[in-house]
């Protein structure tokens, strides 16, 4: 017979609990604890009082290279607050906010994107992997983890999340299908920003969304509000006890905006409208959060003044820090390219060694 | 022991291998029912279950990226790669992390991978399938490479590589795999990589072989001595990264005289660096110029006219004697 609809047999929904005006939909309220929302509150007040700093210390030569992160501080903290301590987060470079909830340090984290090695240091109590450069290279990887951990019998899942951009590459998609197949317990979290540096969503993919992308790996899929605390922490719960439940892997797509630079070294104004931006601001995570707090008793202006002014604390101590733990290693460079170094690299040290000696280094 | 060709003694290997140790897993593409396309991986998977032998969806960067993670996890994987040829769909994430993780994270995350591929040609087959390029990963700081000539040394440094912590790509000369047998310990062998061994002792010339080059190499020397009343040693090379230096310059030390032979592209081959190692170690050895057979700096041609493209016993022989005559 011939023509006859296919079925995809499976719905894919838009989640959004808490709007830009900050009205919350009570039936879908998760419902969280004053303590938690605080603690959730405070760690996006400290992601972008991070962010703030760091491009600060970039634009006065303190800094390397940077990719700020302002925008998008509910996805990465809705999304990280589901995991335990023995799961994986396999994050892209957006993502120090999540990364300092996972024990990562300001002062590491300033180590790494100022170009010293031992900001790769790994926080030791939880698993964690170092941001992927590579946009997209990590989801494969990230899914044998998950892999390895069905293999194992544990209840681990793993959490990774990249852009937008991420979905155009080969590997997002070979990953996920492997998910597919061997019902990893891993999720799949894609903060659309909109821009991949300069190319808009609208010319990554002809796809409706990112969601839409779950149906043709046969597994579950959900667009949820990237600025919406609430929603994202909601999608991501269930996807993580999906995932611990043996049921299989999830693509969650948080739609955000990258509000400021996609590096320090990019000029937004060549490609995007101010008055973009301008509606974007108000649509802010964190806005939009205290007024669901103040409305709730949970926070007022002493509050959030108290607040900001210890999270700018943290961030000051961090730079403090920073500043002492800056050494280039220059002797460390060989260490960690082979478990034992080889004769030619013990030689080529050598050389390098006298080198340096030369230099009085 | 047993005589065997390479495809049983790479089977030994991983049969032996995955008895000891649990946290081997044996996946790529039809790698589990039907035991590999060149059936290394055969009963594999009713030995170990589909839990530890799989076959997994046709996406090569699949393969080597899942492989990653699961040795991030601790698991000693051992996927296949069907063909070389294919390994490029996965060259990403061979250089981004399965070379570079040990030192992204500083040592903690050490990736003990066996990366196998069929490499080379020889065997009639289509575009894709015939070529060599170990100088891509021998060119990879990070991976190590290997490359045996025998099933002894195959099953031997098999488990050599899966022994070693680093992760080692590990390239299976497929014309050879069942071209001859050879006798192969029962007892597990394990052979440490970086090491070169001499298959054939000689005077008067080194020819420094790998893969499938190594047994031409032999069959030369074998017909120099015949020919002439000289004795030819023959290196197999077997570590193509990192390279045994010391083992080459000894060789030549005693010969005075070497040339080198590989199936890859002459340009930026392997068999420059190794005459760039001895010309840095020991010119003052040197009776002769180090000559290079080796394949042409053209795309592997189509399988009719291949055998011409590919060095041969005579082709070799007349390299050394050219060598030996200097």
């Amino acid at each position: 017979m011939p023509r006859t609809e296919l079925d995809y047999g499976q719905r894919l929904e838009h989640l959004s609990i808490l709007d830009e005006r900050g009205a919350v939909d009570d039936a879908l309220d998760p419902g969280f604890a004053n303590d938690e929302l605080l603690r959730l509150y405070r760690a996006m007040v400290l992601t972008r009082q991070l962010d703030i700093r760091m491009l600060r210390m970039q634009r006065q030569g303190q800094m390397g290279t940077f990719a700020p992160g302002r925008g998008q501080e509910a996805t990465q903290i809705g999304s990280i607050r589901a995991l335990r301590k023995s799961d994986w987060y396999w994050p892209s470079y957006r993502s120090f906010g999540a990364q300092m909830w996972r024990g990562w340090t300001v002062e590491g984290l300033m180590l790494l994107w100022d170009g010293y090695f031992a900001g790769f240091e790994i926080p030791e109590g939880t698993n964690e992997l170092p941001f992927s450069i590579i946009v997209g290279g990590h989801i494969a990887p990230a899914t044998g983890i998950a892999m390895a951990c069905r293999y194992e019998g544990t209840d681990e899942v793993v959490l990774t999340n990249f852009g937008d951009g991420a979905t155009s590459q080969g590997d997002f998609a070979e990953a996920v299908n492997f998910a597919g197949v061997y019902k990893s317990p891993i999720v799949y979290l894609c903060e659309n920003n909109q821009w991949a540096i300069s190319t808009p969503f609208e010319k990554q993919t002809a796809s409706k969304s990112i969601a839409h992308r779950a149906l043709g790996f046969g597994v579950e899929g959900i667009q949820v509000d990237g600025n919406d605390i609430l929603a994202v922490s909601v999608a991501v719960e269930e996807a993580v006890a999906r995932a611990r439940a043996g049921e299989g892997p999830t693509v969650i797509e948080a739609l955000t905006y990258r509000m400021d630079v996609h590096t320090t070294a990019d000029d937004p104004t060549v490609y995007r409208k101010d008055d973009e931006v301008e509606r974007w601001e108000a649509k802010d995570p964190i806005i939009r959060f205290e007024k669901y707090l103040r409305d709730r008793g949970a926070l007022d202006d002493a509050a959030i003044e108290a607040i900001e002014s210890e999270e700018r604390a943290r961030v000051d101590a961090g730079r403090k820090l920073f500043d002492e733990l800056k050494q280039k290693d220059y002797r460390e460079v060989f260490d960690y390219v082979y478990a034992t170094l080889p004769p030619e690299l013990q030689e080529q040290r050598a050389d390098y060694f006298a080198k340096l000696d030369r230099a009085g280094l | 022991m047993a005589m065997m060709n390479m495809v049983e003694a790479l089977n030994l290997a991983l049969h032996q291998m995955m008895t000891d140790d649990d946290s081997i897993v044996v996946f790529g593409e039809d790698v589990a029912i039907n035991g590999g396309v060149f059936r290394v991986t055969k009963g594999l998977i009713e030995a170990f279950t589909e839990r530890r032998v799989f076959d997994t969806p046709l996406a090569e960067a699949g393969i080597v990226g899942t492989a990653v993670g699961m040795a991030i996890r601790g698991l000693k994987p051992v996927p296949e790669i069907q063909f070389s040829g294919f390994s490029y769909q996965a060259f990403h994430q061979i250089e981004q992390n399965m070379a570079r993780f040990r030192n992204r994270t500083r040592g903690r995350y050490p990736i003990n991978m066996v990366l196998r591929c069929p490499y080379a040609g020889g065997i009639r087959a289509v575009e894709h399938h015939s070529e060599s390029r170990e100088a891509y990963w021998a060119h990879t700081p990070g991976l190590k490479v290997v490359i045996p000539s025998s099933p002894r040394a195959a099953r031997a440094l098999l488990v050599g590589a899966v022994d070693d912590p680093d992760p080692v790509v590990f390239y299976e000369p497929k014309s050879i795999y069942r071209a001859f047998r050879e006798e192969v310990p029962e007892e597990r062998e394990s052979w440490p990589l970086g090491e070169s061994r001499i298959v054939r002792e000689g005077e008067a010339l080194t020819i420094i072989a790998w893969g499938a080059m190594v047994p031409r190499a032999i069959e030369a020397a074998q017909d120099l001595e015949d020919e002439r009343d000289t004795s030819v040693e023959v290196l197999d090379l077997q570590s193509i990264s990192p390279i045994d230096t010391d083992g080459l310059v000894e060789s030549v030390q005693k010969t005075g005289r070497a040339i080198v032979v590989h199936e890859a592209p002459r340009t930026a081959g392997v068999g420059a660096e190794v005459v760039a190692r001895l010309n840095e170690r020991a010119l003052e050895y040197l009776d002769a110029p180090i000559k290079r057979v080796t394949g042409y700096d053209i795309h592997f041609p189509f399988f009719q006219v291949e055998q011409q493209y590919l060095p041969d016993a005579e082709t070799i022989k007349l390299a050394a004697a050219e060598t030996l005559d200097y």
